[in-house]
């Protein structure tokens, strides 16, 4: 019962007062597969800070070294080099501090949405009436209910996205982690999902950190936005997105700020993405050399800001 | 109105396609089993097989013979014998098999030695190896279904999601709680796989070996399960007798199969529900 007043009385935006942790710091990590001369530097020297109670997302192009980065600050894997402390600690393996929510979906098939939920309450011996109380809650909220016994199959893209931010509130983690979570959905849902995840977020301003390869996505739903240079990767630059919360569709789209802070992401992007192209055959060379000259002689959207 | 739907399901173009092609086929098998009596010649193949009314026939008069009843019986029993057996043993070991690599390095290199080696090819070493005739034809089904078990299972737990495990572990999962909650489920439809290619195989394992061991019967040869039961027929020169056997034992395999497909679908009920 407590957990629920509890959750009631955050559910009023901006009147929050949230755990004050989840605080994750990046040093010097490196990532390498391989060994000797197969090895592949997918990390190099990567350094960033998760600030605490906000949703930072980040972005960069396919194939950069964000899900091994992922699989690092989750543990799944251990960096090369550096380190990796979330409030002060080293992280060393998977713990329930920094749940994930993975690309498409990872919901157990075999059991019911309430099921699924109650995972995590049930793995640590804790199937107790208030967790109980407190999945059924959850179920409401991510518009479930009437669902509690569907398998996951049986719901559609959206709705196994819900359930399974579901999944991961009800352990309640410092921080939460989400590896392009919308991927695949069609863009109506996913405008959908965006404003559904990002009323979550003003609610409860837990440390939040999103990875996406988005761009309207990451400014939408970003307090802080982290773009990732190409592989290997390290943290370009980060771009602090004032926009007023709670978000709104029709407003974030139809802003001024929001459009200044795209097109500074995507003049970083767009120099990452051109990288990628010239290191590798001669045709894309000339590709570039020819996109560069077409964008250099009208002046297209994606070279307006060079630096 | 029900009985509406009912003609018009049983009259729909598949069904009405199946059923003139069922009737066709026997027509076909009639003719040319009595052409010999009735044109006066025999055409190659299908004139030497008894007609399909003359098994009906004979499998009136059997339907009422505790012999007949009697391979049914047996032949199940060592089917089943087999069969559990197998799963007993099989989905452990593949399980195990699949968890732990050390074990895998082990077991997997004779495993897949022995694998090749057909279940008949062991008859007559299992009639040296156990004491009785029935514990022989009992392993060699066994034979015939633990292969495809084992081999199911290690492939069905091998290619489960890692995300999954990641998701259960992050959550606080134990070891043991991840088996029991992740494995295990998703294991199972390839279990079910497993079992019901296995059942398939035992059918036809034990029909071979009662033949060729001489099916533990008596002199009279009722009582030695179905398989023994077409030999002994195909000895005695009842030819309507080979077909009825024949048909006994697919109706067997089908029954069992289907009772298999029930119980897996029972124990996998997120796979149907798409």
């Amino acid at each position: 019962m407590n957990t629920i007043t509890q959750n009631q009385s955050t559910a009023t935006p901006n009147s929050v007062n949230p755990k004050q942790v989840g605080e994750i710091k990046v040093t010097n990590v490196g990532k390498t597969y391989g060994a000797a001369q197969f090895a592949k530097e997918v990390l190099k020297d990567c350094s960033f800070t998760i600030e605490r109670n906000k949703l930072t997302v980040m972005i960069g192009p396919s194939g950069c070294g964000k899900s091994t980065l992922i699989r690092l600050l989750a543990g799944f894997e251990k960096p090369s080099s550096g380190t990796i402390e979330i409030d002060g600690k080293r992280i060393t393996g998977p713990g329930r501090d920094r749940l994930v929510v993975f690309q498409e979906s990872a919901l157990f098939p075999w059991m019911s949405s309430y099921d699924n939920i109650m995972y995590g309450p049930k793995a640590r011996s804790e199937n107790t009436q208030q967790n109980r109380d407190q999945a059924e809650y959850l179920l409401e909220k991510v518009g479930l209910s009437a669902f509690r016994e569907k398998y996951p199959p049986q719901l559609s893209g959206g709705m196994q996205r819900r359930a399974e931010l579901a999944r991961a509130m009800i352990n309640n983690p410092d921080v939460m982690i989400l590896d392009e979570p919308f991927r695949g959905l069609d863009c109506m849902s996913k405008e959908l999902m965006w404003e559904y995840y990002s009323g979550l977020y003003e609610e409860s301003h837990r440390t939040n950190f999103f990875v996406t390869t988005d761009i309207d996505e990451a400014i939408f739903l970003a307090d802080r936005l982290l773009i990732m240079s190409n592989i290997p990767g390290q943290v370009r630059a980060a771009i602090e997105v004032d926009l007023p919360r709670p978000r709104r569709l029709a407003f974030v789209f139809d802003n001024d700020r929001a459009i200044a802070v795209k097109m500074e992401a995507l003049a970083i992007l767009h120099q990452e993405a051109m990288k990628s192209f010239s290191g590798g055959s001669k045709a894309a060379a000339d590709f570039v050399e020819a996109y560069s000259k077409r964008s250099g002689g009208n002046g297209s959207a994606g070279s307006k800001k060079p630096e | 109105m029900n009985i509406k739907r009912f003609r018009k399901e049983l009259f729909s173009r598949s069904k009405l396609r199946a059923i003139i092609a069922i009737f066709v086929f026997l027509a076909l098998w009639e003719l040319g089993s009595r052409s010999n009596e009735w044109f006066g010649f025999t055409p190659p193949w299908i004139g030497h097989v008894p007609a399909p009314t003359a098994v009906l026939v004979a499998w009136y008069a059997l339907l009422g013979d505790p012999g007949y009843w009697q391979s049914w019986y047996l032949s199940t029993l060592r089917v089943l014998a087999g069969f559990f057996a197998a799963m007993l043993i099989g989905i452990p070991l593949g399980l195990f098999m699949a968890v732990n690599k050390t074990f895998n390095g082990i077991v997997f290199p004779a495993f897949e030695i022995l694998r090749p080696i057909p279940p008949l090819a062991w008859v007559p070493a299992s009639i040296i190896f156990w004491p009785t005739q029935e514990l022989s034809i009992a392993f060699v089904t066994f034979l015939g279904a633990f292969y495809t078990i084992v081999i199911n299972v290690v492939g069905g737990a091998k290619s489960i999601d890692v995300r999954f495990f990641q998701s259960a572990q992050s959550m606080g999962s134990s070891q043991w709680d991840v088996f029991r909650r992740v494995v295990l489920p998703a294991t199972l439809p390839s279990i079910v796989v497993g079992s019901a290619v296995g059942m398939g195989i035992t059918w036809e394992v034990v029909v071979a070996a009662e033949m060729i061991s001489g099916g533990g019967g008596g002199e009279t040869g009722s009582g030695g399960g179905l398989g023994f039961f077409i030999w002994n027929s195909y000895v005695g020169g009842s030819y309507e007798q080979i077909v009825v056997g024949m048909i006994s034992i697919g109706i067997a395999g089908f029954i069992c199969s289907e009772l298999l497909r029930k119980l897996g679908s029972f124990f996998t009920p997120w796979l149907k529900k798409r």
